[in-house]
């Protein structure tokens, strides 16, 4: 199964299985990883699931779409790598995902 | 000896408390029920993605199963609460069992209001708040007959949605004047009639439904006009009643709603309540409401655990709430009754509108169809009890974030 490591603002390091076909929110959520809130439950109306994707992944992942970026413009602190982790469906392709995540959501 | 904390009710209340209950690092005794057999899940895909055969069962669940054994969260599943016993400290579960408790909760929801009309009973005529309800309702937009769905609020107008895209036909019935009256302006509604109507759906307004007629299951609407439309199936949605049946028997206080005060506490010291069931004060407001959301649910629940944990959390958010229909994403925040003046931004014809609700100047709520921006400053302006220039408002090339400052 693919693996995503979630890196807490603190440092915290929580590396969890994320079955293909999964959000990276959801990944989180499932495996209680703190900071990620979620509250919509994935659609895409609360921006409480923001992370920063690692450089080194961005390609990867993505970029995201009209709506999603118009909500990540007003997340707290949001970066050029800022994406709703809601948004991002797991692949065989981003087993060793890195997200950073946000101090704190909204 | 251990505490004992019951949950009445595993929605997303009740499931929300008994999280925060661990996190706030409560050690005692936790225990659900939950008259549904599902795990607690999420209900508003059930309108749309699940309805729509777009997402996965499992995928609700707010939770993997494992994760109340995991955090010895007893959750009892498709049992019913019967009675609290306030002065024995008991809940009696239907079969006989009685638990004890030193702190209750009580998260039941608000289950949908029923139609009373003749034929109301027939078999394919669906209400909509279960798993088991979609479950229902997911075949018969196989079935290419008309749907007739009763009152064009949010949940029928995600359906009427739905079953469109489905391919079938669909008549949507409403007894007020517009869609969506009760809870948004006359704007709105404009913009939500307009995009069923292009959309292909026959909203009727101002359509009273006398009954229904049929041989054991449903063939036809009949209105008050005397117009019978037939159709396969019937979808009704005309609202949603607090389950306040287990707390008034108790005698606790009830009016629309278990009556709780700003930290989600009922009169009784040992009863809280959550989510969709309370009655709660608004500091922000002034008074007192009844939400029905997701948001609502999570942070009064969370206000709930807080306090039951020997915590000090008052709960007095901005009420946000979100819907999606075809291609548009509505979002809301805060209540517009008793505004006095209402500022459009976007232009009508465009699939893009917010409409900001003032009173006396200050911004009370704000709906935005496909205009986050808009939705996520207006929430921290009705927060701060703002009173931003509606000029600026009003103006689509005008920087919102400059209201801020
Ligand atoms: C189809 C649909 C679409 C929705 N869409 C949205 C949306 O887009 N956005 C949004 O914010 N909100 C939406 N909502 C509203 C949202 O789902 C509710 O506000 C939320 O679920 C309320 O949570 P709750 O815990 O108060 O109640 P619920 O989630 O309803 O949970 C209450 C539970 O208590 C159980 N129960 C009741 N009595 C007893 C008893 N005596 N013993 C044991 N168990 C009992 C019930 O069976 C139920 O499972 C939608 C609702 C529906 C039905
Ligand atoms: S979970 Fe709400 S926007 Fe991602």
């Amino acid at each position: 199964m693919p693996k995503i490591t979630f890196i807490e603002h603190s440092g915290a390091e929580h590396v969890v299985d994320a079955d293909v076909g999964l959000s990276v929110m959801e990944a989180a959520v499932r495996n209680s990883v703190p900071g990620i809130d979620a509250d919509c439950g994935g659609a895409c109306a609360c921006a409480t699931c923001h992370v920063y994707v690692d450089a080194a992944w961005i390609e990867k992942t993505g970029k995201p779409e009209a709506m999603e970026e118009s909500m990540l413009d007003f997340a707290h602190e949001p970066k050029e790598n800022s994406r709703l982790s809601c948004q991002i469906n797991m692949t065989a392709d981003l087993d060793g995902l890195i997200v950073r995540l946000p101090e704190f959501q909204g | 000896m251990t505490e004992r904390v019951v949950i009445i009710g595993a929605g997303q209340a009740g499931a929300q408390a008994a999280a925060s209950l661990r996190v706030e690092k409560f050690d005692g005794a936790i225990t659900m029920i939950g008259a549904e057999t599902e795990p607690p899940y999420q209900r508003p895909p059930l309108s749309k993605a699940y309805l729509q055969g777009a997402l996965e069962k499992s995928r609700l669940y707010l939770k993997p199963v494992e994760f109340y054994e995991k955090h010895s969260i007893d959750l009892r599943l498709g049992v019913r609460a019967s009675a609290i016993d306030r002065a024995a400290k008991t809940v009696t579960l239907e079969g006989g069992e009685a638990l004890s408790y030193d702190k209750l909760l009580i998260a039941t929801g608000a289950p949908p209001r029923k139609l009373k009309a003749p034929g109301a009973e027939l078999a394919g005529i669906h209400y909509l708040r279960s798993i088991a309800d979609s479950d229902a309702l997911g075949p018969v937009l196989k079935s290419g007959e008309r749907i007739v769905i009763v009152g064009a609020g949010y949940i029928g107008l995600e359906v009427a949605a739905v079953a469109r895209k489905a391919g079938l036909p669909v008549t949507v019935l409403e007894a007020m004047e517009r869609p969506l009256q009760r809870v948004a302006g006359p704007e709105v509604s404009a913009f939500y009639a307009d995009l069923h109507r292009s959309a292909g759906v026959d909203l009727r307004i101002g359509a009273m439904v006398a009954g229904f007629e049929g041989e054991g299951r449903v063939r036809a609407a009949v209105l008050k006009d005397g117009e019978t439309i037939p159709c396969g199936a019937v979808l009704v949605g005309v609202g949603a009643a607090p389950e306040t049946g287990l707390a008034e028997a108790a005698g606790l206080k009830v009016e629309n709603g278990v009556w709780v005060d700003d930290h989600a506490r009922t009169e009784d010291p040992a009863i809280w309540a959550a989510g969709d069931v309370t009655n709660h004060p608004s500091a922000l407001y002034g008074r007192r409401m009844r939400l029905e959301s997701v948001p609502n649910a999570i942070e009064q629940g969370k206000a709930a655990a807080v306090n039951m944990a020997g915590g000090d959390m008052v709960y007095d958010t901005v009420p946000w709430f979100w819907s999606d229909q075809y291609d548009v994403k509505l979002q809301t925040a805060g209540i517009s009754e008793g505004a006095d003046a209402r500022v459009v931004r976007g232009a009508p014809g465009e699939r893009k509108l917010a409409v900001w609700y003032l009173k006396e100047g200050r911004l009370l709520a704000v709906d935005t169809m496909n205009d986050p921006p808009s939705f996520l400053i207006g929430k921290k302006l009705i927060a701060a009890k703002s009173t931003p220039d509606p000029k600026i408002l009003a103006d689509s090339a005008a920087d919102l974030k400059s209201l801020l400052s």
